[in-house]
């Protein structure tokens, strides 16, 4: 059962096929059985258990939400209330959650069960989950292999099959990217639409929590109870949350697709190249048109966000000092002992090299340099995106440059990692929504499809993956040894 | 643009970030390739691009002015690392 869709499994719920008690012992069974991979760092199993048995009571009475019982998994950077919420950071090894994320309080309305907290990159700074103060996650096509960050864990756990859905976030692609890597489908909705309350802030005009799973069909139940105005975030979008589910269906006849031609260049692997162009056909026959167009200024996206995210980072990890939670240095001189000390010995080097070069941006004399100078490119890519969704409905193109990388092979080279990035950065800048959904294999290594839409968009997204997702089968295929 | 290992104590002084003397060549050195990819910036003119701050372009929200946070100051102070009759402990700061 764990091999299921969250539609089926509700379906089973309801049917009495299984409990959901049943459902969550077989995925906390599956959980330890693959703790090698190093997805989880907590598992809430008591707390599992006592939700399952409520969710059974309430589908039982028939008060049940298509998430009641279902057993989710939460990437580990989102407060949960009494449970260790770490960040993948030595920070807050120590830190019980005193409230609860929206997100999270959201689940459990819903009645979902949490299986407990995933691993990541520490704070969510990294695109291979090598930065976690846990360790780094095996990806399970490959094991020798990462799973792509920040959302590691989180990729890992839906390859695996170790729960049936969880979450991510996606600062800089950290949900597309890993979601690419594990050959599992991931959605970046448009900055605003899922709360950032209880969710510990990296660069807060970019972060964006969204749903990782089997299929777009689960994705857009999932988005269906993570998304929505909330008025304990200030930038959160007031807009109306449409019903994601009910036009997943609908005809892809004379979508027109974008295809840029930055994104297709010698920094793309010929073979990714060749994996992409096919699904692109297959569009073509769901009735597909296809257009090149040119957005000059998606090469910039990698230097204006290597100063804005590390900017905004430098200023909202300022507030972790030893004083009031977290880490505290043992036996402080003074004041500053006690600050510098504590910052210096619990946060990582990737952690620590942000900070730095966003301090740098902001510092006197730099600002206009660095941050202006970036904020104003931030805009020629913007206007970019708003030009070409004038003449196209979505943009498709690569997730990342290559199929998942071996551990240690960028770890020490920071600039490598970061242009593991360069498909995924330009849309965090621009705010859009995007998706990554399975497309195919080289190597044996899934490949994922970036679809990019309009703001406020993911209905249609959620669409065009979908169909994709009926006539292909990637979505579907289990890594070797996790069946 | 390079920075040199006093450039790197500077900017760690400012952030309150303590970084081992060892590591401090290493660190300028990494930071300096990623001001190298950032400079790429500058081969664009800018001049009259307005800077944007937010995808949204939305005003921020006001709310009425009332209390809507309760006190849980013993909740939250379970956390803190030193604490004693309801406050935060740092070392002495006054003579």
């Amino acid at each position: 059962m764990y091999k299921k869709t969250i539609a089926e499994l509700a379906k089973g719920l309801r049917s009495g096929a299984f409990s959901s008690q049943e459902l969550t012992q077989t995925y906390l069974n599956r959980i330890r059985q693959h703790q090698s991979l190093n997805c989880f760092i907590t598992v809430t199993e008591e707390q599992a258990m006592a939700a399952a048995i409520t969710a059974d009571k309430r589908l039982a009475t028939g008060d049940a939400a298509l998430l009641t019982g279902i057993p989710l998994a939460q990437k580990d950077i989102f407060c949960t209330q009494g449970v260790k919420t770490s960040c993948g950071s030595k920070m807050l090894d120590n830190f019980i959650a005193p409230y609860n994320a929206t997100v999270i309080e959201k689940f459990n309305a819903a009645g979902a069960v949490m299986l407990g907290k995933l691993n990541m990159d520490e704070f969510a700074m990294g695109s291979s989950n090598e930065t976690s103060f846990y360790g780094p996650v095996q990806n399970p096509w490959d094991t020798t292999c990462v799973p792509g960050g920040s959302s590691g864990g989180s990729a890992a756990a839906m390859a695996a099959h170790l729960a049936a859905g969880v979450t991510g976030t996606d600062t800089g692609g950290s949900i597309r990217q890993p979601a690419a890597l594990c050959g599992i489908t991931g959605l970046k909705p448009t900055y605003g639409r899922v709360s950032r309350y209880g969710m510990i802030a990296y660069a807060s005009s970019l972060d964006q929590g969204g749903p990782m799973t089997r299929s777009s069909e689960d994705a857009a139940i999932i988005l269906q109870t993570m998304a929505g105005f909330d008025p304990k975030d200030s930038t959160s979008s007031e807009q109306a949350v449409p019903d994601y589910s009910v036009g997943l269906n609908n005809s892809l006849q004379g979508l027109k697709i974008g295809l840029p031609k930055e994104f297709f260049t010698a920094d793309l692997n010929s073979d990714m190249a060749a994996t992409i162009e096919t699904a692109i056909n297959e569009y073509k026959k769901l009735g597909a048109e296809v257009v090149e167009i040119t957005m000059p200024h998606l090469k910039m996206a990698i230097p204006a966000y290597y100063i804005i995210a590390p900017a905004e980072c430098s200023a909202n990890l300022s507030r972790y000092d030893g004083v009031r939670f977290g880490y505290r240095c043992k036996d402080p001189v003074d004041l500053t002992d006690l600050y510098t000390r504590s910052r210096g010995e619990a946060f990582g080097a990737e952690v620590k090299r942000r900070i730095l070069i966003g301090t740098y941006a902001l510092s006197a004399g730099y600002y206009d340099a660095y941050y202006l100078k970036a904020q104003k490119i931030r805009r020629l890519i913007t206007d970019d995106f708003t030009k070409a969704f004038t003449e196209v409905d979505v943009i498709m193109g690569p997730v990342t440059p290559s199929t998942a990388f071996a551990i240690g092979e960028k770890s020490n080279d920071p600039i490598q990692m970061y242009l593991s990035d360069i498909y995924t950065i330009a849309i965090n800048l621009a705010g859009v929504p995007a998706m990554s959904i399975p497309a195919g294999f080289v190597n044996n290594k899934p490949v994922g499809l970036q679809i990019i839409g309009n703001y406020f968009s993911e209905a249609r997204l959620l669409n065009v993956a979908h169909r994709y997702q009926q006539v292909t089968d990637w979505h579907q295929r289990t890594p070797k040894g996790f069946e | 643009m390079s920075l040199t290992a006093h450039d790197v104590q500077k900017i760690a002084h400012l952030a309150r970030l303590g970084i081992n003397a060892e590591d401090i060549d290493a660190y300028a050195n990494s930071l300096s390739g990623i001001l190298d990819l950032v400079a790429e910036m500058n081969t664009l003119d800018t001049e009259q691009t307005s800077p944007m701050a937010h995808p949204l372009n939305q005003v921020q929200r006001l709310r009425a002015d009332v209390i809507t946070e309760v006190n849980q100051r013993e909740h939250f102070q379970a956390l803190a690392p030193q604490i004693e009759a309801g406050l935060y402990l740092v070392p002495k700061v006054i003579e």
